[in-house]
């Protein structure tokens, strides 16, 4: 700080509380209205303080779901967002530390078309070719599976990126060295790149399981079967009901339990989280 | 490109390493895009009967649509009041954290929205201006605003500004306050001592130093209006009304997926890949080539 000038300190108070008020306040609402009976949503405000029907909310979302809205129970959603997310995640870097290590430490043709190729799946958003992808898991038929709602989007230019940056500042020696004792191409990825890379790797996990969590469009799409249904996109068919009839307890509900996963994983790993997040986007 | 000084000696194992994510790459980014650009040039007749090679028709009959215009219109307000809405409060409440000392307590409590869904957030806003039961509704009809998103255009392009930037905040936040904390100290000083205010040395000194990130977030917040606000879009106003929130994207996806015209929809998809082609291509330009003082 340069100079004391209380009432500026008290401003920057002033600003960041309603700051994190503005940015709570939607999320307490929902809570609150997660914890109200059915009653409370036909006029007047939405109420403000909470209310007794928490447990019988949760319990009715989490195991039948709303039959009115053709939505299935939220526990079965959650486990698919689950799978998706996770398999997202962790297969996003599997690929990725691969291929940046065959970028990195060989030397062979195509080298350069290689990457080129992986650097331009950066530019190809799902939502700029919806159709013609959907087509593609269509003919290969993996709609309705979970196959479908992973591994299209497990390519990764980011990650691969990441793993490249960072392999270039390990040491030439430590190659050398693990070469002159005998060490083939994967006993040195195993034994020594693996170890080094294990902070970048949870880092990038945080970013890429939200990323996983949050997919909308894809499942949206390649999905038919309420049996694969994932949380994020469950979501909607509550909304376009609640709208007719005020069911809001119960949406609320379900989007308490649908950003849950994600939000507990940043504030736990907030420290992982900022680093994932800073390092993806250099 | 750069390399190791010494390289492993094996011909057909990078090969290998780098065979999934190839393989992914060609099958589900590389084929469907080709397929969009050369089924944008074709148009089938209205039984699916026969497809005929069009040339830039589809092109040529999207910009005298008016409905497509009205997209473009509404893609180019929304995205800029998005970036302009988020940038603004997250460059507001980084400068805020960047006076005080303890902090981590505030970083933390305007971080986490990043993790929310953009559809769960924009359902939590669609829930917050419930036009009977809504908090905001109440608000402004205490101020004689009659507010109601199913009705009035207006009311809708403000809800989806408002919800689509809610959660970008804590990102521009982030980095807004990793740019901050990158400015030297000595500068401020220097400037505090030849008697520059605050608001002088904000202007003169905060400002400048901080364009390289603000451009950055600038870039990656108009990509994310463009594209990852779909899902706030399709989980409340659906476009609605009056096409009044109808954006690029989702036009992509109601001509195609819905309305199943797939010439108009795949054109459409090949202008949205120039779109981000060019945003990508600036960004690189301009990140490498860092304004420096």
């Amino acid at each position: 700080m340069v100079e004391n000038r209380p009432w500026l300190n008290a401003l920057s108070h002033l600003v960041l509380i309603t700051g994190v008020v503005v940015v709570a306040f939607p999320v307490y609402l929902a809570v609150i209205a997660s914890t109200r009976g059915p009653n409370d949503f036909y006029s007047g405000l939405v109420p403000l303080l909470p209310g007794p029907h928490a447990l019988e909310n949760y319990s009715a979302m989490f195991g039948a779901g709303l039959s009115t809205s053709g939505a299935p129970p939220l526990g079965l959603m959650m486990t698919n967002s689950l799978i998706m997310a996770l398999s997202i995640a962790l297969g996003k870097i599997a690929i990725s530390i691969l291929s940046a290590f065959a970028i990195v430490y060989f030397r062979f043709r195509f080298r350069l078309v290689a990457f080129w190729i992986i650097f331009i799946t950066l530019m190809l958003p799902v939502e700029v070719r919806i159709l013609p992808t959907f087509k593609v898991v269509a003919d290969l038929g993996m709609l309705n599976s979970y196959a479908g709602l992973s591994i299209p989007l497990i390519a990764s230019a980011t990650a691969t990126f990441l793993f490249r940056q960072f392999f270039l500042t390990v040491p030439d020696e430590l190659m050398e060295a693990a070469r002159v004792d005998g060490a083939g191409p994967m006993k040195f990825f195993r034994d020594i790149l693996l170890p080094l890379s294990r902070t970048n790797i949870a880092a990038l996990f945080v970013i890429l399981f939200i990323y996983g969590w949050n997919q909308y469009l894809w499942p949206l799409m390649i999905t038919t079967d309420t049996g694969y249904y994932t949380v994020v996109m469950g979501i909607k068919r509550l909304v376009a009901v609640a709208d007719a009839i005020p069911q809001w307890n119960y949406v609320m509900a379900a989007v308490v339990l649908a950003m849950l996963p994600p939000v507990v994983v940043v504030v736990a790993m907030q420290r992982l989280f900022v680093r994932g997040l800073v390092e993806t986007e250099k | 490109m750069q390399t190791k000084r010494t390289v492993f000696g094996n011909c057909v194992l990078p090969y290998l390493l780098l065979l999934p994510q190839l393989a992914v790459t060609m099958v589900f980014f590389i084929w469907p895009a080709g397929q969009a650009v050369w089924q944008s040039f074709l148009q089938q007749d209205p039984f699916g009967l026969r497809t005929s090679f069009v040339w830039f028709r589809n092109y040529e009959r999207l910009f005298h649509d008016p409905n497509y215009l009205n997209a473009l219109g509404v893609t180019v307000v929304f995205s800029i009041s998005v970036a302009v809405l988020s940038l603004g409060l997250g460059l507001i409440l980084a400068v805020a954290v960047d006076r005080l000392v303890k902090t981590r307590l505030y970083s933390a409590l305007i971080v986490w929205p990043y993790a929310v869904a953009p559809a769960v957030g924009g359902v939590l806003w669609w829930f917050m201006a419930n036009p009977t039961i809504g908090v905001v509704p109440y608000l402004l009809r205490l101020v004689g605003y009659d507010w109601n998103h199913a009705l009035s255009p207006t009311d809708a392009m403000i809800f989806v500004v408002v919800a689509s930037s809610w959660k970008q905040i804590s990102y521009n936040f982030l980095f807004f306050v990793a740019g901050l904390q990158a400015i030297p100290g000595s500068l401020r000083e220097a400037a505090a001592i030849d008697g520059a205010g605050p608001v002088k040395r904000f202007f003169t000194i905060t400002v400048p130093l901080l364009s390289p990130t603000s451009f950055f977030l600038l870039v990656v917040n108009t990509v994310y209006a463009l594209f990852d606000t779909f899902p706030v879009i399709d989980a409340t106003t659906k476009g609605n009304p009056q096409q009044s929130t109808t954006t690029l994207v989702y036009k992509v996806y109601q001509d195609g997926f819905i309305a199943l015209d797939l010439g108009s929809s795949a054109a459409q998809s090949v202008i949205l890949m120039l779109i981000v082609v060019l945003l990508t291509v600036v960004q690189f330009r301009w990140v490498e080539r860092r304004v420096q003082y």
